[in-house]
Protein backbone atom coordinates (compact mmCIF):
# COMPACT_ATOMS: atom_id res chain seq x y z
CA UNK A 1 0.00 0.00 0.00
CA UNK A 2 1.33 3.36 -0.97
CA UNK A 3 0.60 5.99 1.60
CA UNK A 4 0.62 9.56 0.47
CA UNK A 5 1.83 10.69 3.87
CA UNK A 6 5.39 9.91 2.89
CA UNK A 7 5.25 11.75 -0.41
CA UNK A 8 7.40 14.82 -0.64
CA UNK A 9 4.64 16.78 -2.32
CA UNK A 10 1.81 16.76 0.15
CA UNK A 11 -1.16 19.04 0.12
CA UNK A 12 -0.62 22.58 -0.97
CA UNK A 13 2.82 23.93 -1.62
CA UNK A 14 3.51 27.63 -1.24
CA UNK A 15 1.53 29.48 -3.91
CA UNK A 16 4.69 30.33 -5.79
CA UNK A 17 5.28 26.69 -6.70
CA UNK A 18 2.56 24.85 -8.61
CA UNK A 19 2.56 21.08 -8.85
CA UNK A 20 1.53 19.50 -12.15
CA UNK A 21 0.95 15.76 -12.43
CA UNK A 22 1.85 14.33 -15.83
CA UNK A 23 -0.26 11.28 -16.68
CA UNK A 24 -0.94 9.20 -19.76
CA UNK A 25 -0.81 5.79 -21.41
CA UNK A 26 2.60 4.17 -21.93
CA UNK A 27 4.45 5.36 -25.06
CA UNK A 28 2.57 8.55 -25.80
CA UNK A 29 5.65 10.76 -25.59
CA UNK A 30 5.01 11.76 -22.00
CA UNK A 31 8.71 11.90 -21.19
CA UNK A 32 9.36 13.96 -24.32
CA UNK A 33 6.77 16.48 -23.14
CA UNK A 34 8.37 16.35 -19.70
CA UNK A 35 11.88 16.96 -21.02
CA UNK A 36 10.70 19.71 -23.35
CA UNK A 37 8.93 21.56 -20.57
CA UNK A 38 11.65 21.15 -17.98
CA UNK A 39 14.55 21.55 -20.38
CA UNK A 40 15.97 18.15 -19.39
CA UNK A 41 16.55 19.32 -15.86
CA UNK A 42 14.99 16.19 -14.45
CA UNK A 43 16.12 14.04 -11.60
CA UNK A 44 14.57 10.69 -10.86
CA UNK A 45 13.35 9.62 -7.48
CA UNK A 46 11.92 6.58 -5.84
CA UNK A 47 8.52 6.28 -4.28
CA UNK A 48 9.01 5.24 -0.68
CA UNK A 49 9.13 1.48 -0.38
CA UNK A 50 8.50 0.97 -4.09
CA UNK A 51 10.69 0.13 -7.04
CA UNK A 52 8.63 2.31 -9.34
CA UNK A 53 10.51 5.45 -10.22
CA UNK A 54 9.15 8.79 -11.13
CA UNK A 55 10.81 11.84 -12.55
CA UNK A 56 10.37 15.28 -11.18
CA UNK A 57 11.47 18.49 -12.81
CA UNK A 58 10.89 22.19 -12.58
CA UNK A 59 10.33 25.05 -14.98
CA UNK A 60 9.24 28.65 -14.87
CA UNK A 61 6.79 30.42 -17.11
CA UNK A 62 5.33 33.93 -16.86
CA UNK A 63 7.00 34.41 -13.47
CA UNK A 64 5.45 31.29 -11.96
CA UNK A 65 7.39 28.27 -10.87
CA UNK A 66 6.13 24.76 -11.63
CA UNK A 67 7.10 21.30 -10.46
CA UNK A 68 6.23 18.65 -13.03
CA UNK A 69 5.80 15.10 -11.72
CA UNK A 70 6.06 12.41 -14.41
CA UNK A 71 3.83 9.50 -13.35
CA UNK A 72 4.15 5.92 -14.63
CA UNK A 73 2.34 5.31 -17.93
CA UNK A 74 -0.93 3.41 -17.42
CA UNK A 75 -4.02 2.44 -19.39
CA UNK A 76 -6.24 2.82 -16.37
CA UNK A 77 -6.38 4.08 -12.80
CA UNK A 78 -7.99 1.06 -11.21
CA UNK A 79 -5.07 0.36 -8.93
CA UNK A 80 -4.72 -3.18 -10.22
CA UNK A 81 -0.95 -2.75 -10.53
CA UNK A 82 1.65 -0.78 -8.61
CA UNK A 83 2.05 1.65 -11.50
CA UNK A 84 -1.65 2.35 -11.61
CA UNK A 85 -1.85 2.81 -7.89
CA UNK A 86 1.10 5.23 -7.84
CA UNK A 87 -0.53 7.29 -10.59
CA UNK A 88 -3.96 7.19 -9.01
CA UNK A 89 -2.81 8.03 -5.50
CA UNK A 90 -0.80 10.96 -6.73
CA UNK A 91 -3.59 12.47 -8.84
CA UNK A 92 -6.20 11.85 -6.18
CA UNK A 93 -4.57 12.19 -2.80
CA UNK A 94 -1.48 14.34 -3.31
CA UNK A 95 -3.72 17.00 -4.79
CA UNK A 96 -1.58 18.45 -7.57
CA UNK A 97 -2.62 21.91 -8.72
CA UNK A 98 -3.51 20.35 -12.03
CA UNK A 99 -3.16 17.15 -14.00
CA UNK A 100 -1.79 17.21 -17.53
CA UNK A 101 -2.87 14.12 -19.47
CA UNK A 102 -0.82 13.28 -22.56
CA UNK A 103 -2.54 11.34 -25.35
CA UNK A 104 -1.32 9.68 -28.55
CA UNK A 105 -3.08 11.34 -31.50
CA UNK A 106 -2.66 8.17 -33.59
CA UNK A 107 -4.82 6.10 -31.25
CA UNK A 108 -6.98 8.60 -29.42
CA UNK A 109 -9.82 6.18 -28.69
CA UNK A 110 -7.59 3.96 -26.56
CA UNK A 111 -6.24 6.98 -24.69
CA UNK A 112 -9.58 8.57 -23.87
CA UNK A 113 -10.41 5.76 -21.42
CA UNK A 114 -7.78 7.10 -19.04
CA UNK A 115 -8.86 10.70 -19.65
CA UNK A 116 -12.45 9.94 -18.61
CA UNK A 117 -11.23 8.11 -15.50
CA UNK A 118 -9.13 11.12 -14.48
CA UNK A 119 -12.08 13.45 -15.11
CA UNK A 120 -14.04 11.43 -12.54
CA UNK A 121 -11.37 12.28 -9.96
CA UNK A 122 -10.67 15.92 -10.67
CA UNK A 123 -11.84 18.81 -12.84
CA UNK A 124 -8.41 20.42 -12.90
CA UNK A 125 -7.27 18.65 -16.06
CA UNK A 126 -5.64 19.70 -19.31
CA UNK A 127 -5.41 17.31 -22.24
CA UNK A 128 -2.33 17.35 -24.45
CA UNK A 129 -2.89 15.49 -27.74
CA UNK A 130 0.67 14.62 -28.64
CA UNK A 131 2.31 12.99 -31.67
CA UNK A 132 0.28 15.20 -34.02
CA UNK A 133 3.10 14.95 -36.57
CA UNK A 134 2.92 11.18 -36.60
CA UNK A 135 -0.86 11.29 -36.87
CA UNK A 136 -0.64 13.64 -39.86
CA UNK A 137 1.74 11.26 -41.58
CA UNK A 138 -0.92 8.57 -41.14
CA UNK A 139 -3.61 10.88 -42.49
CA UNK A 140 -5.27 11.35 -39.11
CA UNK A 141 -6.71 14.78 -38.36
CA UNK A 142 -7.70 15.63 -34.79
CA UNK A 143 -10.42 18.23 -34.27
CA UNK A 144 -8.97 19.94 -31.17
CA UNK A 145 -11.85 22.44 -30.87
CA UNK A 146 -14.44 19.69 -30.96
CA UNK A 147 -12.52 17.70 -28.30
CA UNK A 148 -12.33 20.79 -26.12
CA UNK A 149 -16.09 21.31 -26.36
CA UNK A 150 -16.99 17.65 -25.83
CA UNK A 151 -14.65 17.03 -22.90
CA UNK A 152 -15.22 20.40 -21.24
CA UNK A 153 -11.51 20.87 -20.50
CA UNK A 154 -8.70 22.68 -22.36
CA UNK A 155 -7.14 20.57 -25.11
CA UNK A 156 -3.80 21.44 -26.71
CA UNK A 157 -2.32 19.71 -29.75
CA UNK A 158 1.43 19.11 -29.70
CA UNK A 159 4.28 17.43 -31.49
CA UNK A 160 6.68 17.46 -28.54
CA UNK A 161 9.63 16.04 -30.48
CA UNK A 162 9.82 19.19 -32.61
CA UNK A 163 8.52 21.47 -29.87
CA UNK A 164 5.33 22.33 -31.73
CA UNK A 165 2.46 23.48 -29.51
CA UNK A 166 4.52 23.62 -26.32
CA UNK A 167 4.51 27.38 -25.78
CA UNK A 168 0.73 27.32 -26.14
CA UNK A 169 0.61 24.41 -23.68
CA UNK A 170 2.59 26.45 -21.14
CA UNK A 171 0.24 29.41 -21.62
CA UNK A 172 -2.80 27.19 -21.01
CA UNK A 173 -1.18 25.66 -17.90
CA UNK A 174 -0.58 29.15 -16.61
CA UNK A 175 -4.12 30.34 -17.40
CA UNK A 176 -5.57 27.39 -15.51
CA UNK A 177 -3.34 27.86 -12.47
CA UNK A 178 -4.25 31.55 -12.51
CA UNK A 179 -7.92 30.58 -12.37
CA UNK A 180 -8.71 32.03 -15.79
CA UNK A 181 -10.15 28.75 -17.10
CA UNK A 182 -13.30 27.11 -15.79
CA UNK A 183 -13.84 23.47 -16.74
CA UNK A 184 -17.04 21.44 -17.15
CA UNK A 185 -15.69 17.90 -17.42
CA UNK A 186 -17.67 15.36 -19.38
CA UNK A 187 -19.17 12.80 -17.01
CA UNK A 188 -19.77 9.15 -17.71
CA UNK A 189 -23.41 8.37 -16.88
CA UNK A 190 -23.90 4.75 -15.84
CA UNK A 191 -27.11 2.73 -16.05
CA UNK A 192 -30.00 3.81 -13.80
CA UNK A 193 -29.53 1.02 -11.26
CA UNK A 194 -25.87 1.90 -10.77
CA UNK A 195 -26.62 5.63 -10.67
CA UNK A 196 -29.15 5.01 -7.88
CA UNK A 197 -26.53 3.12 -5.85
CA UNK A 198 -23.99 5.86 -6.49
CA UNK A 199 -26.29 8.58 -5.13
CA UNK A 200 -27.23 6.49 -2.11
CA UNK A 201 -23.58 5.83 -1.19
CA UNK A 202 -22.62 9.44 -1.92
CA UNK A 203 -25.32 10.68 0.41
CA UNK A 204 -24.18 8.47 3.27
CA UNK A 205 -20.46 8.93 2.75
CA UNK A 206 -20.30 12.69 2.36
CA UNK A 207 -19.74 13.46 6.08
CA UNK A 208 -16.79 11.07 6.13
CA UNK A 209 -15.07 12.50 3.07
CA UNK A 210 -12.52 15.28 2.97
CA UNK A 211 -14.21 18.04 0.99
CA UNK A 212 -11.67 17.87 -1.84
CA UNK A 213 -12.53 14.28 -2.77
CA UNK A 214 -15.21 13.67 -5.39
CA UNK A 215 -17.91 11.72 -3.56
CA UNK A 216 -19.09 10.26 -6.85
CA UNK A 217 -15.62 8.89 -7.55
CA UNK A 218 -15.35 7.48 -4.02
CA UNK A 219 -18.76 5.81 -4.36
CA UNK A 220 -17.74 4.20 -7.63
CA UNK A 221 -14.55 2.78 -6.12
CA UNK A 222 -16.42 1.38 -3.15
CA UNK A 223 -18.96 -0.23 -5.49
CA UNK A 224 -15.99 -1.94 -7.13
CA UNK A 225 -14.96 -3.16 -3.67
CA UNK A 226 -11.79 -1.08 -3.78
CA UNK A 227 -11.38 -0.32 -0.10
CA UNK A 228 -7.79 0.95 -0.41
CA UNK A 229 -9.15 4.48 -0.79
CA UNK A 230 -10.62 4.40 2.75
CA UNK A 231 -7.22 4.96 4.31
CA UNK A 232 -7.22 8.45 2.88
CA UNK A 233 -10.57 9.41 4.40
CA UNK A 234 -10.41 11.20 7.68
CA UNK A 235 -13.63 13.15 7.61
CA UNK A 236 -14.30 16.68 6.45
CA UNK A 237 -13.10 19.83 8.14
CA UNK A 238 -15.87 19.82 10.75
CA UNK A 239 -15.71 16.24 11.88
CA UNK A 240 -13.09 13.53 12.18
CA UNK A 241 -13.95 9.86 12.04
CA UNK A 242 -11.86 6.98 13.27
CA UNK A 243 -11.17 4.29 10.68
CA UNK A 244 -13.31 1.56 12.37
CA UNK A 245 -16.40 3.83 12.33
CA UNK A 246 -15.78 4.62 8.70
CA UNK A 247 -15.34 0.95 7.72
CA UNK A 248 -18.56 0.05 9.52
CA UNK A 249 -20.47 2.77 7.70
CA UNK A 250 -19.07 1.63 4.36
CA UNK A 251 -20.06 -1.97 5.10
CA UNK A 252 -23.61 -0.75 5.83
CA UNK A 253 -23.70 1.23 2.59
CA UNK A 254 -22.73 -1.75 0.51
CA UNK A 255 -25.27 -4.17 1.94
CA UNK B 1 -26.09 -39.93 -28.77
CA UNK B 2 -27.73 -36.73 -29.84
CA UNK B 3 -25.98 -33.62 -28.83
CA UNK B 4 -27.73 -30.38 -29.44
CA UNK B 5 -25.33 -27.57 -30.13
CA UNK B 6 -27.17 -24.36 -29.35
CA UNK B 7 -24.39 -22.11 -30.44
CA UNK B 8 -20.77 -22.40 -31.29
CA UNK B 9 -19.14 -19.28 -29.89
CA UNK B 10 -15.67 -18.50 -31.11
CA UNK B 11 -13.15 -17.14 -28.65
CA UNK B 12 -10.05 -15.11 -29.38
CA UNK B 13 -7.79 -18.20 -29.14
CA UNK B 14 -9.63 -19.74 -32.12
CA UNK B 15 -8.51 -16.95 -34.46
CA UNK B 16 -5.36 -17.87 -36.44
CA UNK B 17 -2.35 -15.61 -36.74
CA UNK B 18 -3.06 -13.03 -39.44
CA UNK B 19 -6.78 -13.21 -38.84
CA UNK B 20 -9.00 -10.65 -37.17
CA UNK B 21 -12.25 -10.68 -35.25
CA UNK B 22 -14.71 -8.44 -33.45
CA UNK B 23 -15.27 -8.70 -29.71
CA UNK B 24 -18.80 -9.81 -28.82
CA UNK B 25 -18.60 -10.46 -25.10
CA UNK B 26 -16.18 -10.95 -22.22
CA UNK B 27 -16.96 -13.84 -19.91
CA UNK B 28 -14.79 -12.98 -16.90
CA UNK B 29 -15.93 -10.80 -14.02
CA UNK B 30 -14.29 -8.58 -11.43
CA UNK B 31 -10.79 -7.18 -11.67
CA UNK B 32 -9.86 -9.39 -14.60
CA UNK B 33 -12.80 -8.11 -16.65
CA UNK B 34 -11.96 -4.55 -15.71
CA UNK B 35 -8.38 -5.09 -16.88
CA UNK B 36 -9.43 -6.48 -20.26
CA UNK B 37 -11.90 -3.61 -20.76
CA UNK B 38 -9.19 -1.08 -19.88
CA UNK B 39 -6.91 -2.64 -22.48
CA UNK B 40 -9.55 -1.82 -25.10
CA UNK B 41 -11.31 -5.20 -25.27
CA UNK B 42 -14.85 -3.87 -25.28
CA UNK B 43 -17.73 -5.29 -27.31
CA UNK B 44 -17.38 -4.08 -30.88
CA UNK B 45 -13.58 -3.72 -30.79
CA UNK B 46 -11.71 -5.10 -33.77
CA UNK B 47 -8.78 -7.35 -32.81
CA UNK B 48 -6.01 -8.59 -35.10
CA UNK B 49 -3.90 -11.64 -34.23
CA UNK B 50 -0.28 -10.66 -34.85
CA UNK B 51 1.88 -13.55 -33.62
CA UNK B 52 2.16 -16.39 -31.18
CA UNK B 53 5.16 -16.92 -28.95
CA UNK B 54 7.25 -20.03 -29.72
CA UNK B 55 5.49 -22.02 -26.98
CA UNK B 56 2.10 -20.89 -28.31
CA UNK B 57 1.31 -18.84 -25.22
CA UNK B 58 0.98 -15.87 -24.89
CA UNK B 59 -0.26 -14.40 -28.17
CA UNK B 60 0.18 -10.83 -29.37
CA UNK B 61 -2.94 -8.98 -30.48
CA UNK B 62 -3.34 -5.58 -32.09
CA UNK B 63 -6.06 -3.78 -30.15
CA UNK B 64 -6.98 -0.16 -30.92
CA UNK B 65 -3.53 0.62 -32.28
CA UNK B 66 -1.48 -1.06 -29.56
CA UNK B 67 0.13 -4.50 -29.45
CA UNK B 68 -1.06 -6.37 -26.36
CA UNK B 69 0.04 -9.86 -25.27
CA UNK B 70 -2.64 -12.03 -23.70
CA UNK B 71 -2.44 -15.44 -22.09
CA UNK B 72 -4.56 -18.04 -23.84
CA UNK B 73 -6.54 -18.53 -20.63
CA UNK B 74 -7.59 -14.89 -20.80
CA UNK B 75 -8.13 -14.89 -24.56
CA UNK B 76 -10.45 -17.89 -24.19
CA UNK B 77 -12.79 -15.71 -22.11
CA UNK B 78 -13.20 -13.23 -24.95
CA UNK B 79 -15.97 -14.23 -27.34
CA UNK B 80 -15.67 -12.95 -30.89
CA UNK B 81 -17.20 -13.17 -34.32
CA UNK B 82 -15.37 -12.98 -37.62
CA UNK B 83 -17.91 -11.12 -39.76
Amino acid sequence: MIKNTSLPIQGKEPASNFVIALAGNPNVGKSTVFNRLTGLKQHTGNWPGKTVTRAEGTFSHRNRRYTLVDLPGTYSLHASSTDEQVARDFICFSRPDLTLVVCDATCLERNLNLVLQILEITDRVILCVNLLDEAERKGIYIDIDMLTRKLGIPVVGTAARSGRGLSRLKDVLDDMVAGKIATTPWQVIYDPELEASISEIEKRLTPYLPDWISSRWAALRLLERDYSILEHFTGNKNEQFPQPVLKEEVALCLQ
Amino acid sequence: MNRIVISNPLSLVDIPVGGSARVVNILTIGANRRRLLDLGLVPGSQVEVIRRSPAGNPTAYLIKGTLIALRNDDARQILVDTN
